[in-house]
């Protein structure tokens, strides 16, 4: 299992360099522009330098392959993001302190939408074509075509003023007062995890579906098993796999998400964080929100592989 | 002569099977796919609203009017008017305008990068679809949201960049459904009996795969355009969309707007409900599309 986790491990890397290239070319397309802005807005830290003394400073003046590397083997080997042109804090400070919300954002998000999409999934699946089931279907692919960010603006304004309550927009630290924090929370972790449910719920039918087909679960209907152990214990299991593959490449869709959402509920988390840095031009923080990203992904991602093993014995972890 | 007239035969009895073949498509997609139909029919509705929005809308989009502000839905202003009392239902017209634009030319770029790096990495095989393949990996797992961001950040707002880097990022994840099929059509006879006699590999993708994975591709350009409107209304959502005056749905839920939601909750809905509806659309259509054309995907639901 450890030699396997180690394996899969090594296997990400040309993924990760690859992916940490995009990021740098990606955000040094235009080099000039960022001194520019330094000369013109930022004197504070360059001082009376010329343009030139800090091109050389930033070294912008060496060759690109050169300062992807210098760039990178700070990152490996110092965690060392650069500093961030306003706030003259290590970047990575700053993102660890924001990383948790979001994190914690994204979780409540995705236990919301499987703890509506599963039970809804199965019940379609096992109830094929009966009122229910098409209601079900109606209803998630109509919330598939839902702007989260509409979802959220109206969770704001109508409750406000039908009942006069809104959600709330104090973050309180999970740790200073779970409850609270939880509290605020939700109401942004279900707009989240709607469209990622609906998604969900229609893969669950589907392969639900596909299962309650084979002939071992009419040989398990046949030797006389009631419907709970038939489902939870042969259909339920083989059909998460692949319901599991679809959150996982959906993960990237609920982080883009949560910059939307924590804008909208002001949370502050990673999400504001870039924003807040992108109309600062605060590229340093800019980028180093677009490559903890990727990589959290690719994490994620890697998670959902191992999952696999535990929930289908057949597949071996070598 | 007697070598023209068989060829001009040919041709006239070819020309009306094209067009018979299409309209025995819409029956089909009208009597066996009737929500995708019904999709079909809302976005032609939508498209038609974009091209004749200056000659349909009941006022120009940025006629301010400060008596009629916040003015509730009525007969003159169907969907109300906003703050500085501009109409509504004209905004939303001509914000129908620029998403059908960016919708439909990211769409374009997208579904012509997917089919060039799908079909070059899935015919090819090899070192080729390896390298390209990894790249594709990497691409995949940063959000769209984020790359357009960044993006944006570093070129400044503006149509261009929007359609350009969607029309990238979104052409360079769908090519792995283009590359699939490729990939199944590459090991086909008529493929491998065209090599066999010496055809060139672009005359073989030109003629022998292409076509065959014409479906996948008309169904992705389908999903795609929903997926691009989308994306650039959450971009205009965080007010990095296309600078005004030019209304778009994702800015008129955004910015100086929101403030007076809660006076006027008319300003949440339309901009919000047309969004909702073009992504419907597409969804619905798409899906259809995806059971009529490709064979393969069958029976997936």
């Amino acid at each position: 299992m450890w030699g396997y986790i180690a394996r899969r491990l090594l296997a990400l890397l040309p993924t990760l360099v690859l992916a940490s290239l995009i990021v740098f070319v990606t955000v040094r397309l235009i080099p000039g522009d960022v001194i520019d802005l330094m000369l013109s807005q930022n004197d504070l830290t360059t001082g009376s330098k010329s343009r030139e003394e800090l091109t050389a400073a930033l070294g912008l003046d060496q060759p690109m392959w050169r300062q992807y590397l210098t760039w990178i083997s700070a990152i490996v080997l110092h965690g060392d993001l650069g500093t961030s042109l306003w706030q003259g804090v290590p970047v990575t400070q700053l993102l660890l302190a924001r990383m948790p919300v979001t994190f914690e954002l994204g979780l409540i998000a995705l236990v919301v939408a499987l703890a509506i999409a599963l039970p809804i999934g199965m019940y379609s699946a096992m109830r094929q074509d009966t009122l229910g089931d098409h209601a079900a279907r109606s209803f998630s692919i109509g919330l598939l075509a839902v702007p989260n960010f509409w979802l959220g603006t109206m969770v704001m304004v109508f409750p406000s003023i039908w009942w006069g309550w809104s959600p709330s927009v104090d973050y309180v630290p999970f740790l200073e007062d779970p409850l609270r924090n939880l509290q605020h929370l939700l109401v942004p972790g279900i707009v989240l995890g709607a469209s990622l449910s609906a998604i969900t719920m229609r893969m669950m039918r589907t392969m639900m579906l596909e299962v309650l087909r084979q002939d071992y679960i009419r040989t398990a209907w046949a030797k006389g098993l009631n419907e709970r152990l038939v489902i939870a214990r042969h259909a339920l299991r083989n059909a998460l796999i692949p319901v599991i593959t679809l959150v996982g490449l959906q993960v990237p869709l609920l982080i883009g998400g949560a910059v939307i959402i924590e804008q909208i509920f002001v949370i502050p988390g990673m999400g504001l964080q870039m924003l807040e840095a992108v109309q600062q031009r605060d590229y340093p923080i800019v980028t180093g929100v677009f490559l903890l990203v990727g990589v959290a992904v690719l994490l994620i991602n890697l998670l959902v592989d191992l999952s696999y093993g535990l929930l289908d014995p057949k597949v071996r972890m070598r | 002569m007697a070598a023209v007239l068989p060829h001009a035969a040919a041709a006239a009895s070819d020309a009306p099977a094209p067009r018979s073949a299409r309209r025995g498509f819409l029956a089909r997609l009208w009597q066996g796919k009737r929500l995708g139909a019904i999709g079909g029919l809302l976005l032609l509705f939508f498209i038609a609203c974009a091209l004749l929005a200056d000659v349909v809308a009941p006022y120009g989009f940025n006629d301010i009017s400060p008596i009629d502000r916040l003015k509730p839905p009525s007969a003159e202003h169907w969907f109300g008017t906003d703050n500085v009392g501009r109409d509504v239902l004209s905004r939303c017209l001509y914000g129908a305008r620029l998403s059908v634009i960016i919708g439909l030319a990211a769409a374009t770029l997208a579904t012509l990068i997917s089919a060039l790096i799908g079909i070059v990495s899935g015919y090819f095989g090899g070192k080729v679809d390896l390298v390209v393949q990894r790249f594709v990996d990497a691409w995949m797992i940063f959000p769209d949201l984020v790359v357009l961001i960044v993006v944006v950040s570093v070129l400044g707002p503006g149509m261009p960049q929007i359609i350009g880097i969607l029309g990238v990022g979104l052409g360079i994840s769908g090519s792995r459904i283009v590359r699939s099929a490729v990939v199944s059509v590459r090991e086909h006879l008529y493929v491998h009996a065209a090599q066999s006699i010496g055809a060139s590999s672009l005359r073989i993708l030109w003629k022998h795969v292409l076509p065959n994975v014409l479906p996948p591709i008309i169904v992705l350009f389908t999903t795609r355009v929903g997926t691009a409107i989308l994306a650039e209304s959450g971009l205009a959502f965080l007010g990095l969309g296309v600078p005004p005056p030019s209304p778009t749905w994702g800015s008129m839920l955004s910015g100086s707007g929101r403030t007076y939601m809660f006076e006027g909750p008319w300003l949440v809905l339309a901009p919000g409900l047309c969004l909702t509806a073009v992504v419907y659309a597409t969804n619905v259509f798409g899906d259809a599309l995806r059971d009529l054309l490709d064979p393969r995907m069958r029976g997936g639901r």
